[in-house]
């Protein structure tokens, strides 16, 4: 009754490609903005905003960079760990060895650092593809990682590996509470994220979508496949690097290059698959979803067994059920969250008068 | 020169041991085009049921502990926990997800990584056990006093293993009922499907196979290495394996482990004093990346041809 567009005209083509061309919708995302970007920070306790919201929207960058890549492009990787990894690095190098360096300033150098490797190791897409690919992307997944511990200038010769983010501090302010962190990285977040929506929307959108969809196709018609593949990884790697930089300064503060191993970027392809492959939107939802799981099933499992069993014991029920609910996921909505939303709107609008 | 040979050998030795795990992905990818990156957590969880069949079962069945009656009983049983994962397996996993994507099957094939893992370690304890094959790590001794050379004897028992298992599979595959059936399945499902072939049996015989590919890999691996939760990383081993010989070939799988093998032994041994070790870990990955760029499709991969 209320989501309906009737009486809604477009009269210009800005109106038409307007993101949210429904007027309920772009209620709905300023009220998602205001809520979140202000009454979250001034209501939520601590233990929220370090553990859940701050890495739920940093995943969901991350998440976003993946499904750029695989989503999109149809390039399937398994290393996006290694480019957040680094995007951290770069950052931290950056803001070590550069006297005065702005932190926006080295975010942005962090993402095009991971930019640039991206496009290195996107360059074998150009003549392998499918699962070939992935298992070659993670050839960057264990060369990174590797690299970054052998040699020691990456973490200014930490004897452990592990380096500490220094403080972030935007024109002279410090962002330490998790308030400020929280809202530091709203808004990047926010910013980036509609960034990659408009991309994927507009020519460059459409570019990737026609080489996922049939590269050889999309290269008669006249699509130069290498630019659009190596773009791909590019903005990809990019969003990794900042997601990376952002999980090193406004998330845990201290990183070691181990801390980004497969697990994670698995991880990462879990939320893109989970939350719907192709969607920015669902790209929010599966980073949502994965972070939330596992502290769930902390809580769960002891709530209902007691602490009787061993924490052996619930470690590995954990990954039991962690397993069984992807498998489940993926048999019930293969398209993922996003699917679920999409179907739940078609239901709205005709609501409650179907016929 | 000993020294070149030693290292090459030992390396070829050892990549029979990526291929025995290389091997049952190439079962399953060629019969139902699932990319099963459970494998690795299957040899964990093989390895694992096997050596725990053999702590309980003298305590049960009255038997002395280490005799063979054990050992065989103990393959046996784990052999038939393979096949019932693999049942449950195409049952509750693959059959609802028939004609997805490929990339929705290979997350799911992660997802029942974990859950392989945690009943294994579940079940059994996450302690790290021994296994004992009968058969000692040392050199050879006619080798090594006639050209000082060593090979280990343990390594060459685990060729002959794999030799054996492949020259079975060829067997199987090539003059059996079941073998034509699974060859007709991996080549076209559809017209498989229409001439009479029961699709569901098919896959259910493939991951039974690959179980016990995963049982034996498991054996020769815990024997090596200890049976522990880092047997599950044999997958990762296994991958560039795969890759450079094609996901499609069983004989690419063997080569490719002998080419990954050797070349990561004397690699480590020649290139990685210059960068400071420990590139195991990615060089395996860096050469067959090397080798797709001239061959997409590995050494012996199905050639794709794109038609629009």
């Amino acid at each position: 009754m209320l989501y309906r567009e009737a009486g809604q005209f477009k009269a210009s083509y800005a109106e038409d490609s307007q993101i949210f061309p429904i007027r309920q919708d772009k209620i709905g995302f300023w009220v998602l903005m205001l809520v979140f970007g202000l009454a979250v920070p001034l209501l939520a306790n601590q233990y929220w905003l370090k553990a859940i919201l701050i890495p739920v929207l940093i995943f969901s960058l991350a998440a976003i960079g993946l499904n750029i890549l695989t989503g999109y492009a149809g390039q399937l990787s398994l290393g996006s760990a290694a480019f957040m990894a680094v995007g951290a690095f770069a950052a931290y190098n950056f803001i070590l060895r550069i006297e005065g360096m702005p932190f926006l300033v080295a975010l942005v150098l962090a993402g095009v650092t991971a930019a640039l490797v991206g496009i290195l190791f996107g360059l074998p897409s150009l003549r392998i593809k499918g699962f070939y690919l992935a298992v070659a992307t993670l050839a960057a997944q264990f060369f990174i990682v590797w690299a970054l511990v052998k040699f020691p200038w990456f973490s200014n010769n930490s004897s452990s590996g592990v380096v500490t983010a220094q403080d972030v501090t935007i024109l002279g302010y410090t962002f330490a509470t998790p308030e400020a962190k929280y809202i530091l990285t709203f808004l990047i977040v926010a910013f980036m994220a509609l960034l990659a929506k408009n991309m994927v929307r507009s020519s460059t959108g459409r570019a990737w979508m026609a080489v996922r969809d049939m590269d050889v196709a999309a290269q008669v018609i006249g699509f130069r496949l290498m630019r659009t593949k190596l773009l791909a990884f590019a903005v990809s790697s990019f969003y990794c690097g900042v997601a990376g930089a952002l999980y090193a300064y406004t998330y845990i503060g201290t990183v070691e290059p181990e801390g980004f191993n497969l697990d994670l970027s698995f991880k990462i392809l879990f939320m893109i698959i989970i939350g719907g492959v192709g969607s920015i939107m669902g790209s929010f939802l599966g980073a949502a979803f994965i972070v939330l799981l596992p502290i769930f099933l902390d809580n769960f499992i002891p709530m209902i067994f007691g602490d009787a069993l061993g924490a052996g014991f619930v470690s590995n029920f954990q990954l039991i059920v962690f397993g069984g609910l992807i498998i489940f996921f993926l048999i019930v909505e293969p398209h993922g969250l996003a699917r679920l939303w999409q179907i739940a709107k078609e239901k709205l609008r005709l609501w409650p008068f179907p016929h | 020169m000993q020294f070149f040979i030693e290292v090459l050998v030992g390396g070829l030795l050892s990549g029979v041991m990526y291929a025995l795990v290389a091997l049952g992905f190439v079962l399953i990818y060629k019969a139902s085009g699932v990319f099963n990156f459970a494998q690795g957590a299957m040899v964990f969880f093989a390895a694992l049921t096997f050596v725990g069949f053999q702590e309980v079962l003298p305590g049960w069945l009255g038997l002395e502990a280490g005799s063979g009656v054990v050992f065989w009983l103990a393959f046996l049983l784990a052999f038939i926990a393979m096949i019932l994962l693999g049942t449950a397996t195409e049952r509750i996993v693959l059959r609802p997800l028939v004609n997805q994507p490929h990339i929705t099957l290979f997350m799911a094939t992660i997802g029942l990584t974990y859950v392989v893992e945690g009943l294994a370690q579940m079940t059994w304890g996450a302690n790290v056990r021994g296994l004992d094959l009968g058969i000692v790590d040392e050199p050879i001794a006619w080798l090594m006093d006639n050209y000082e050379i060593g090979v280990s004897k343990f390594d060459l028992f685990a060729a002959g293993v794999a030799a054996s298992l492949v020259a079975l599979l060829a067997l199987l595959f090539q003059y059996t009922k079941v073998g034509r059936a699974l060859r007709a399945v991996a080549d076209d499902h559809q017209a498989a499907l229409s001439i009479g072939i029961p699709l569901q049996t098919i896959w259910r015989v493939v991951w039974a196979v690959a179980g016990f590919v995963a049982l034996v890999a498991g054996m020769i691996w815990g024997a090596r290495n200890g049976v522990q939760f880092a047997l599950t990383f044999t997958a990762l081993k296994a991958l560039p394996v795969l890759i450079l010989g094609g996901f499609t070939s069983v004989p690419g799988a063997i080569v490719g482990g002998l080419i990954i093998g050797a070349s990561e032994k004397l690699a480590e041994v020649y290139v990685g004093p210059f960068v400071g070790g420990g590139i195991e870990g990615w060089f395996p990955y860096m050469l067959a990346l090397a080798f797709l760029l001239f061959r997409p499709e590995g050494l012996f991969g199905e050639k794709h041809i794109d038609r629009v």
